[in-house]
């Protein structure tokens, strides 16, 4: 190994190790996460309550993703306490058949280093609904019932096909066959239920919907699906202090409460409020009101994160990917390799690709890191190969004619001619990034991403809108950036008319 | 002296150059002259090491040319090509300078040789922090000759230096070039296509068609004792282009 060659993977090591733990927020915070569907978020807002008044900073990264993300991100530690509930612990995250008593949950869950908080009150279970119309003509009151109507199109959510507590097994309980069940996203949903073209679907059981769209819950009448009574779950690494308040509102929310606060959240798209409503009708709690999260610093720290994705991926395509490029250059079978294997990653849609590495790296800015650093070295490469080998014949030959060294040829010759095409090929991956990033927000990596995700999971064009201009903004300030850069690292003699 | 020795060069079943044997005497001017395709840029690059011959050996003053020493015989050679080949992102004093930096000679030494370059090849001093770009055809030829001049080499290998310019340029730097190799009084080896300037520049003649050597002497040996019907055919063809 060269002395560059040791010095480049110490350089990387370095940013290895400082830069992507820093990503995940310092512990002088607290973060809260929530779930993609209101009630999470609602809940979400009143941790926040509850953890400001005891003097912490908090942030609430909303509407992260299903189960399985926010309980990595737990783990790893990128969030301290998110709402759950107690049959999702049981099925989803402790994968036990049997049921668990309280004790025994956090018993197990404390071997993961987390803690789980008294029972909130209500119990939101899942439940199946219909058109209240519907069922009533066709006499369905409960689940059972269903076996005499095989034939009702079903609309299951996405993540209840593939639960353990889902639909798959519910079925099998039932000993029911439904001819037609596609998943569908949960908000869209209750509009195919209005428009008809399903019939049955799942729901909360302290869904808002239920009651504004005047739907049924069929009663599960063989006992199938297990208590989801609402819980904090956090990290055991938090204060004794911040503990105490998360508890300080167990049995305190019913869930006529609880669908009361769902429906103004959701009519409104004000989980602050909702937050808020809450804490004034239990002054007990001692909670006056939520800080209203600015959008402006939001906005800002969330083009931070999106910034620092991309940013750390762009310096290790760059780091990668000009050597690559360079390789790439010379003719033969590895170039060829090279060039395919790059070109073959982009063609991988990019939320697949982030589906693909989560499995691995978990759901860490990491893992958005490592994805938009593979989609960033496609047009590193090419353009280092392509700008290396444009260069003219007789000026390859002049280099070779002086008696320069292959290498002193590269570092003094050929890489300078190369540099317009090779920073060409690097702006085109920066703004690339910009957008691309914008997916990290689905394996709750933050970023822009994240306005656009939650306002998508709660139908709020508003959000979805912000989300969208910042990142196209920034997606400009990024191109412009480099034009100073073309300036500054393209040699003058390069940026001259051609001679006469 | 340069003696190449058995040299040929093939690609696939083509010679571009035929096996020849040839004396490059020190000190003099060698015109390798013949029409396109002749194979006189072939054997001028297989002379500065830059592509390996088929068959044969170059020796350069009793020294063998190897792949293994190709590098260090290339820094004793000075090469200029038609265009000259200068980097376009360097100035023409970074060009002239960029090996002997490279090999570390002290700063002062570098800007002494360089004004006495520039002197000896007139080109302007305050064209050296031009960029190539900046500069006519004509200078930028003066830049590629002291840049293939800069390290002090025992031979000079020029191929077409003043094929890419306009005749009135062109005729001016051929005096110059004349007045710069009898200066120098190093080996020079020059291509043309142009009997003209390989009378007026060369020594010596060396007429090549396709990959062979077809004579080789004075340009009065070419006008009195032409070795065939295609010297002849040559010379005539090269007469009526003046005579226009």
């Amino acid at each position: 190994m060269s002395p560059s060659r040791a010095k480049e993977g110490a350089l990387l090591a370095f940013l290895l190790s400082l830069l992507l733990p820093a990503l995940g927020l310092a512990q002088t915070h607290l973060t809260v996460g929530s779930k993609k569907f209101t009630e999470s978020f609602v809940l979400g807002e009143i941790a926040r309550g509850l953890l400001q008044k005891q003097g912490y900073k908090v942030t609430h990264k909303q509407g992260m993703g299903a189960t399985l993300i926010l309980w990595g991100a737990l783990k790893g530690g990128s969030i301290d306490v998110y709402p759950e509930y107690t049959g999702t612990i049981e099925q989803e995250i402790l994968k036990s058949k049997d049921h668990l008593s309280s004790e025994q949950m956090r018993a197990a869950l404390s071997k993961e280093g987390i803690g789980m908080t008294d029972e909130l009150g209500f119990n939101n279970t899942y439940t199946l609904v219909m058109e209240a119309d519907k069922a009533k003509a066709l006499g369905i009151t409960k689940i059972s019932d269903l076996k005499a109507h095989q034939d009702l199109p079903c609309g299951p959510t996405i993540e209840f096909l593939g639960r353990k507590d889902g639909w798959k097994p519910l079925m099998a309980k039932y000993g029911i066959a439904m001819q037609s069940a596609k998943g569908i996203e949960h908000k869209l949903g209750y509009t195919a239920l209005e428009s008809g073209s399903i019939a049955v679907k799942d729901a909360y059981s302290t869904d808002a919907d239920i009651e504004t769209k005047h739907l049924t819950s069929l009663k599960d009448d063989l006992g199938f699906f297990p208590k989801y009574r609402a819980v904090y779950l956090y990290r055991l690494g938090i204060p004794a202090k911040a503990v105490k308040a998360l508890n300080s509102i167990a049995g305190t929310i019913d869930e006529p409460e609880m669908i009361k606060l769902n429906a103004a959240a959701e009519s409104s798209k004000n989980y602050v409020a909702a937050a808020n409503q809450y804490f004034e009708e239990h002054k007990g709690v001692g909670v006056k009101s939520v800080e209203a999260t600015n959008v402006w610093s939001e906005l800002l720290a969330q083009a931070g994160q999106h910034l620092i994705l991309v940013g750390v991926s762009l310096a290790l395509a760059v780091l990668f990917g000009i050597p690559l490029g360079i390789r790439a250059a010379k003719p033969g079978a590895v170039s060829a390799v090279i060039l395919g294997a790059t070109g073959l990653i982009q063609t991988v849609p990019s939320l697949a690709l982030f589906a693909i590495l989560v499995p691995w790296l978990g759901t860490e800015p990491r893992t958005a890191v490592l994805a938009l650093f593979l989609y960033s070295l496609l047009p590193i490469v090419r353009n280092t190969a392509t700008g290396l080998s444009g260069i003219a014949p007789s000026l390859r030959e002049s280099a070779a004619a002086l008696g320069l060294d292959a290498r002193a040829r590269l570092f003094k010759v050929e890489l300078p001619l190369a540099s317009p095409t090779i920073l060409a090929g690097i702006k085109v991956s920066a703004v690339i990034n910009v957008g691309t990033a914008t997916i990290a927000a689905f394996i709750g990596a933050g970023g822009l991403g994240q306005s656009i995700q939650t306002g998508l999971a709660l139908s709020d064009k508003a959000l979805i809108l912000r989300g969208g201009i910042a990142a196209a903004v920034l997606a400009l300030i990024v191109q412009l950036l480099f034009e100073g850069v073309d300036r500054l690292l393209i040699p003058k003699g390069l940026r001259l008319p051609p001679a006469p | 002296m340069i003696e190449l020795k058995g040299i040929s060069k093939q690609y696939g079943e083509a010679f571009a150059v035929s096996p020849l044997d040839l004396t490059i005497p020190s000190g003099q001017t060698t015109a390798l002259i013949g029409p396109s395709g002749c194979g006189k840029s072939t054997l001028l690059r297989i002379i500065a090491g830059l592509i390996p011959p088929t068959s044969g050996e170059v020796v350069i003053d009793g020294t063998a040319v190897t792949p293994q020493n190709a590098l260090e015989v290339r820094r004793r050679i000075g090469y200029v090509i038609q265009d000259g080949g200068l980097f376009p992102h360097l100035t023409a004093e970074q060009n002239v300078a960029l090996m002997a930096r490279h090999i570390g000679m002290p700063a002062a030494d570098i800007d002494a040789r360089i004004s006495e370059l520039s002197e000896l090849t007139r080109f302007p001093a305050d064209g050296l922090a031009r960029y190539p770009a900046e500069l006519s055809g004509g200078q930028r030829q003066r830049v590629s000759l002291m840049r293939a001049l800069m390290l002090k080499p025992s031979s000079l290998l020029l191929d077409e230096p003043l094929g890419a310019l306009d005749p009135m340029v062109r005729s001016g730097l051929q005096g110059d070039l004349k007045e710069i190799f009898k200066a120098l009084g190093q080996t020079v080896v020059l291509v043309t296509h142009d009997m003209g300037e390989a009378g007026y520049l060369g020594d010596k003649i060396v007429l090549l068609r396709e990959g062979s050597l077809v004579q080789q002497g004075s340009l009065e040996d070419f006008q009195i004792r032409p070795a065939d019907l295609f010297v002849t055919q040559f010379m005539t063809a090269q007469r009526s282009l003046v005579a226009l």
